[in-house]
């Protein structure tokens, strides 16, 4: 116990005296889960919160191209400028490239005249349907509304597109359905449709409940910083590999190395010292990021991070985390020969295990041939089981599923460095 | 009751991938007490045979006895009986001489107080009390081999197998560093030392062996050597025993 207490006793030592060393493990991680939570944060309010500033081209004359303008509008997910009708196509796209709008919409000059058209026809196939007969004041169909144009910033991503695309889909729905309400009524009543019941029957819709789904019942929204703490803490963990592969590597090539293997204690004792110094390291690490989440990000602007009601589970998913990272760290140095390859292998094989394990994607969107490969990657089970306590609201037993394999590739890895130490004859 | 402090039988060693041998039934044996010198030119096989003595290296035949103990059977307890002093510094830069020999003397088997009391006598002996609590990686080179020197006989070995120990540093440093190891034998301590430093050799050794493509080419006291052979040095000695020519293996 001695020899244990010594030899961890050293490394400690060397490990506090390695400044940059510290600084890259210390403060590697709060950059990374600062940045992360900010840029995501920052698209998540301009999502939500914030609106997309759009150019609008209405060269219609009639009261349907008002209409959808006031329907965009309303969508209160864009921020409406105003370009007049005479403004051609192309000077809209110049302005788009000058960045002064990401998305455009024009209005056709014969919208409202084809709207009505189109509806009339609808509203005549509706009546026929009911077995009445509709008036003549219903004008027959002579053609498609000539489409709504949009265009779009090559920057925007696809799935941003795909939302602002949904949204006017909806705005071109309200527009569309008033008309064919107006011919309806003015088919069976002969009489303009009374703008109380137009409002009535428009914006009586019926609304939709968002809950999220969570283990305790609790209905906290989760936010940027309940995704990427947990998620940035596990990779900084991993990355422990880059001082602690490089220490394992140092020993071997330094000549402490050729006098520990003359002395009467097993080199398995620096390797367990070891595990037990960085895995102190490790949680600290969480320690410091998760602090930092909650007191820290809330003064930047930032959601504050919610802690888990479980707090045992969190202590324990964090260790058990901070094992298989510190085991991986060393089994890379146990097989590396030099330094550079420790921190060659180490580094790439970590950001590899994080993109798919689901750090950089989120592991439902990683397509089928990937599913076999993201459930070998400890950092994915590590990140399962950090999101069943802070996203889900689940406890330690609702996430022993994603604890049982990582304990396993840790074991796993384990094994092989036994092996490693032993093939080398070190122990 | 053999007094032998090593005992070496027709030990064969190869390195991996290599298919000539580096030993091939090479046999030697140092007494207990004795101060010997294993020498020879460059790849004669010098730092090979003190590894295979040391354990650092495993051999495919024959054996090696440290004071009657087959080091191949019962190699950490075996560890115990002897110390080493590698030729590169074997220690770690970022810590202080105190914090060295704190590391290396639990590693070697000793207590809390063992190791307190031998560091402040080592320390006091080879000159390093005043910078005990200073990283090594500060020092000279002077300095640095004293401190290799120290954490090798931290914990008393009774056979203490020495690689170069003196090599890079000033006269006042290897005075220093030969006068310690002549009071460590006078207190028991068995010496085995290689060095291509010969006139250092010569106050050091009273046993010498000359080792010369993996055969030892002659084992005896210097002054019987230097009478066999007709030489007046060790450094003459040498010379006629492995040629003059340049030694390229």
């Amino acid at each position: 116990m001695f020899k244990l207490w010594s030899t961890i006793l050293k490394d400690m030592r060397i490990l506090t005296r390695d400044r940059l060393g510290l600084v890259f493990m210390f403060v590697m991680p709060i950059v990374l889960a600062l940045v992360i939570t900010a840029v995501q944060n920052s698209t998540f309010e301009m999502l939500n919160t914030n609106t997309v500033p759009m150019l609008i081209c209405n060269r219609d004359t009639g009261d349907a191209g008002k209409q959808m303008q006031t329907a965009v509008e309303k969508v209160g997910m864009f921020s409406l400028k105003q370009v007049m009708p005479n403004v051609s196509d192309k000077e809209i796209s110049d302005r788009m490239h000058a960045k002064d709008a990401v998305i455009a919409i024009i209005i056709p000059a014969d919208f409202t005249q084809k709207l009505k058209i189109k509806a009339d026809a609808t509203a005549k196939k509706a009546l026929k349907n009911f077995g009445m007969q509709a008036g003549d004041s219903l004008v027959a169909d002579t053609g498609n509304v000539q489409p709504i144009t949009l265009l779009y910033h090559p920057v925007l991503q696809e799935s941003f597109r795909h939302s602002i695309n949904g949204a006017l889909r909806s705005a071109l729905q309200v527009v569309q359905n008033k008309e064919v309400l107006k011919s309806l009524y003015f088919a069976l009543n002969e009489t303009a449709l009374p703008d109380s019941l137009e409002k009535d029957l428009i914006n009586n819709q019926v609304g939709i409940v968002e809950i999220p789904v969570s283990r305790d019942g609790s209905r906290n929204i989760p936010n940027a910083s309940q995704h990427n703490v947990p998620a940035w803490t596990v990779f900084a963990m991993f990355f422990i590999v880059i001082s602690l592969g490089g220490s394992v590597v140092r020993e071997k090539l330094n000549g402490s190395f050729v006098r520990l293997k003359t002395l009467p204690t097993n080199y398995l004792v620096a390797i367990i010292s070891k595990q037990l110094s960085y895995l102190f390291i490790t949680f600290i690490q969480a320690t410091v990021v998760f602090s930092m989440g909650i007191w820290l990000f809330p003064f930047m602007g930032l959601p504050k991070l919610n802690l888990p009601a479980d707090i045992t589970g969190v202590i324990v998913v964090t260790l058990i985390c901070g094992w298989c990272a510190v085991s991986y760290a060393i089994m890379i140095g146990v097989f590396a020969k030099t330094q550079e390859q420790a921190n060659g292998i180490g580094a790439v094989s970590i950001v590899l295990m994080a993109a798919v394990g689901g750090l950089l994607v989120p592991s439902f969107a990683m397509p089928e041939s990937f599913q076999f490969v993201m459930k070998l990657s400890p950092l994915h089970w590590c990140l399962e089981a950090y999101y069943g306590l802070f996203l889900e609201g689940g406890k330690l037993k609702d996430v022993i599923l994603n604890i049982i394999p990582l304990l396993g590739i840790t074991f796993a890895i384990q094994l092989i460095t036994l092996f490693g130490l032993k093939r080398k004859n070190l122990i | 009751m053999s007094n032998a402090a090593v005992r070496i039988n027709n030990l064969g060693f190869t390195y991996p991938r290599q298919s000539v041998p580096c030993f091939n039934n090479l046999n030697l044996e140092v007494q207990e007490g004795e101060r010997f010198g294993l020498f020879g030119p460059n790849g004669a096989g010098k730092t090979t045979l003190m590894n295979c003595m040391t354990g650092l290296l495993q051999f495919s035949e024959g054996s090696i006895q440290l004071l009657g103990h087959e080091i191949a059977h019962h190699k950490k307890s075996v560890n115990k009986l002897f110390g080493f002093v590698p030729q590169d510094f074997s220690f770690y830069q970022e810590l202080s001489p105190v914090e060295n020999l704190a590391f290396f003397g639990a590693w070697s088997g000793l207590q809390k107080a063992e190791i307190r009391n031998k560091t402040a006598e080592l320390l006091e002996v080879l000159g390093l009390t005043e910078v005990r609590n200073k990283k090594v990686e500060q020092f000279s080179g002077g300095m640095k081999r004293r401190v290799n020197l120290a954490i090798g006989v931290i914990h008393n070995p009774r056979i203490l197998f020495l690689d170069e120990p003196t090599v890079g540093v000033d006269v006042h440093t290897r005075h220093a560093i030969i006068s310690y190891l002549k009071k460590l034998n006078e207190d028991g301590t068995t010496l085995i030392y290689t060095s291509h430093q010969l006139s250092e050799a010569e106050d050091l050794c009273n046993k010498v062996a000359l080792i010369d493509d993996g055969k030892i080419i002659a084992h005896d006291t210097l002054n019987q050597l230097m009478i066999d052979h007709k030489e007046d040095g060790l450094e003459g000695l040498f010379l006629n025993l492995t040629g003059k020519s340049y030694k390229n293996s």
